[in-house]
């Protein structure tokens, strides 16, 4: 309760506005808390919303005694309750307290994050190794390449693709493993954009040999059927098979009145570099390149991340869009809003969300409401598979490749398992 | 000298207006959504307008302006969105960083800078002058970034000696002078050193060059002084314009070096810039410009003054 009170009641001692952009806007439809009893909590939505057990993890759960102690550590001179409030947050940043297997022991903010074993951590198996872990920020992919070679640090997140067979063949291990997360070009449903044709959105996503692309990235990409991967809970069975298959692509271009005489000429804005982005230049360049094969004749434009991003919600109707017929925004894809809901609902046009192409209809509105409304996990998996069967076969993508969350480690590093995921587990890594 | 510097300092204050116009417009007028580090694009467009008051951005660009400058005026700089920590408090830490780093890089410059500068002049048109202002012109022109990384590759990843990044093994926080943290600085500040030695070297070259095509030095040799001796007075000769040189150099180096900074994980200004831009940071980014744009006044001020003291032609004219 507490802690939905710091995002929702205004009222509240410990009101924390500025946490409200990561936690509130995961969970839109919660209104308020109330204690029902010592284990119980009653949460209250504005419509049914099955979704929002999942994303309750974005609340960000913090301890309300350290945040007292914080508090009653600002000086007394500071009399205005918000400014206090703010100053205790700010402390409370700089030495969190936790349950976890980990503790915080230093914060520098941009320098370093040093956490500590915890060793009372109430499940004895899980107690770490590890006595420290020191976490740097090396935001350049070479030097944090040069980091790892050179024994300054034993792990590196991220590195870059054409230093992957240095860091091998020096006896570093790179674990990969496929993560939610989308690396695609959304297409613009707006009036005249040539992808409304179905044929061409079709042909646009058999027309890209996605085996090269991996092989251009040193492997680091899986290559996807979709949003999600077959066998994932919300797979369900597309009709539309997402694979490389050249002459279907160019019979379906020429279906829809294209040629070598008559090509398509579509346009994509994308970014030189951003959170999640991968390698976006070089990979928008081959695909430039291999839809050149079906007719496409396609002009990338480069802007910055944060502009890319802002137009994201804007929508491809804005100008800002520059007249693009799709954008080039990755994104996480890890539970059912952020994978499927605000790219295919008619309520998440721009510039309410994501839903910068204007996909949606009656039928994925139907097949949303269907999936809020499903309250047992396997009646709400079945739904969203659903959903996802059809986002599949309507094409408002161009889906190219899944990230890995590449991670290059020193081989003292041991009993580490890479999830499908950016969250690691750290409790069980050893250090030789 | 009094009369001088009041108008030096009046003449101060509307540059420094500008630069506050300049760097609170350009930033505003960027590209891209200010609460992008603290909102993620998918929410509510109710719950962007609530954050988008909270920080004050549905004001009138004017009455923002006009806040913002109050506030600095007063030091505070505001608060960052990505920390909720005092700008001020991230930009003095920030600047001190760079401080240290930019005074090594100085020193560095410097000494290597009058080094071959004498050389190339003393030994002029010889392969050994040829030879320096290749070196020289090398420094000037090679890009910061590039040096870098291969330093970085040298001597970090391939022979081991140096630490690629980083200012020591307890971050910043824990600096001291000695040797496991001052290796920390050496690649950086070697890198961010080339340019100044560079400018310093082509500087002294000419100088000497043209000191000893001078008769007096003629006079000199021909009353018998040594080598050492001519060399004293050229030394004399040259020291206060190579020190006016690497004045300005210093004050160049103190903005940063956002590509040096990056690539080195070192936390001075612009390892903050480049936060506060891929964050989009706008309090950050404002303070951190206005900071390091004020920097540079108050040095042109400082040096205006130096200069009208140590000759007083300038301030009468």
């Amino acid at each position: 309760m507490w802690n939905v009170d710091k995002v929702l009641n205004k009222d509240a001692e410990h009101f924390a506005p500025d946490q409200i952009g990561v936690t509130v806007s995961r969970m839109p439809n919660l209104l308020s808390a109330k204690k029902v009893d010592e284990l119980t909590v009653e949460l209250t939505t504005k419509e049914p919303d099955s979704f929002l057990p999942i994303n309750l993890t974005n609340l960000f759960i913090a301890s309300p005694a350290h945040w007292k102690k914080k508090l009653t550590a600002v000086p007394a001179a500071v009399a205005d309750p918000k400014e206090r409030a703010k100053q205790a947050w700010v402390a409370f940043a700089a030495d969190a307290s936790g349950s976890g297997p980990f503790r915080m022991a230093k914060f520098v903010p941009r320098e370093r994050l040093e956490l500590v074993r915890n060793p009372d951590y109430w499940d004895a198996k899980r107690r770490p190794k590890i006595d420290r872990v020191v976490l740097l920020p090396i935001p350049e992919p070479s030097a944090r390449t040069a980091a790892l070679l050179s024994g300054q640090v034993d792990w590196i997140e991220a590195p870059a693709p054409d230093a992957i067979p240095q860091i091998k063949s020096k006896g570093f291990v790179v674990h990969t493993n496929a993560q939610p997360h989308v690396w695609p070009w959304q297409f613009s449903f707006a009036e005249n954009s040539p992808w409304l044709d179905k044929r061409v959105r079709y042909a646009a996503n058999l027309c890209v040999n996605r085996d090269e692309l991996k092989q251009l990235l040193g492997g680091l990409m899986e290559v996807p059927k979709g949003t999600v991967p077959p066998g994932h809970p919300w797979w369900g069975n597309p009709k539309f098979e997402i694979k490389y298959d050249l002459a279907a692509a160019k019979k379906l271009m020429t279906e829809a009145g294209f040629g070598p005489t008559k090509r398509l000429k579509v346009k994509t804005i994308t970014s030189a570099s951003g959170s999640g982005q991968m390698q976006p230049v070089a990979m928008n360049e081959f695909l430039q390149q291999a839809l050149k094969d079906c007719f496409f004749d396609v002009e990338l434009e480069v802007v910055e991340w944060n502009a890319l991003f802002t137009n994201w919600r804007a929508g491809a109707k804005d100008p800002t869009s520059r007249g693009a017929h799709a954008t080039n925004v990755t994104f996480a894809a890890m539970d059912p809003f952020f994978a499927m809901v605000r790219f295919s609902s008619t309520k998440t046009f721009p510039p309410v969300s994501n839903n910068w192409g204007y996909f949606g209809n009656e039928v994925s509105d139907k097949l949303i409401a269907a999936a809020r409304n499903a309250f047992e996990d396997k009646a709400r998996d079945a739904a969203l598979a659903n959903l996802h069967a059809y986002i599949v076969d309507e094409a408002p993508f161009l889906w190219v490749a899944h990230d890995v969350g590449p991670r290059a480690m020193s081989a003292k590093v041991k009993n580490v398992v890479q999830p499908k995921s950016w969250f690691i587990d750290l409790a069980p890594m050893t250090l030789d | 000298m009094l009369v001088y510097l009041a108008k030096r300092i009046v003449f101060t204050l509307p540059i420094m207006l500008g630069v506050a116009i300049v760097c609170f417009l350009l930033v505003h007028l960027a590209p891209g959504d200010p609460l992008v580090s603290v909102l993620p694009p998918d929410a509510s467009e109710a719950l962007k307008q609530q954050m988008m008051a909270l920080y004050g951005f549905d004001r009138p660009l004017v009455e923002q302006f006009g806040r913002w400058l109050g506030r600095a005026l007063a030091g505070d700089l505001g608060t960052s969105i990505r920390t909720s920590r005092p700008v001020v408090v991230e930009v003095a830490k920030a600047v001190s960083n760079t401080l240290m780093l930019a005074a090594l890089a100085t020193i560095i410059g410097f000494i290597l800078g009058t080094l071959l500068g004498f050389i190339a002049g003393t030994f002029r048109d010889t392969w050994i002058d040829k030879a320096s202002s290749f070196l020289s012109v090398i420094g000037v022109s090679v890009p910061h970034y590039w040096l870098g990384m291969v330093l970085v590759i040298i001597f970090a990843a391939q022979l081991g000696w140096l630490p690629p990044t980083g200012a020591g093994p307890g971050g910043s926080e824990n600096w001291r002078w000695d040797w496991a943290h001052i290796r920390y600085m050496i690649l950086p500040a070697v890198t961010m050193s080339v340019i100044p030695m560079g400018i310093i070297a082509r500087t002294v070259r000419a100088l000497v060059a043209e000191i000893m095509s001078q008769e007096f030095i003629a006079g000199l040799r021909a009353k018998g002084l040594t080598r050492l001796g001519v060399f004293r007075h050229v030394v004399k000769n040259v020291a206060p314009t190579a020190l006016a040189v690497m004045g300005i150099q210093l004050g160049y180096l103190l903005g940063g070096s956002i590509l040096i900074e990056t690539v080195f994980a070192w936390p001075g200004t612009g390892l903050l810039l480049n936060d506060a831009i891929f964050q989009r940071d706008l309090p950050l980014l404002q303070g951190t410009i206005l900071v390091l744009a004020s920097f540079f006044v108050v040095l042109n001020l400082v040096v205006d003054v130096l200069q009208a003291a140590l000759d007083p032609r300038i301030s009468r004219s």
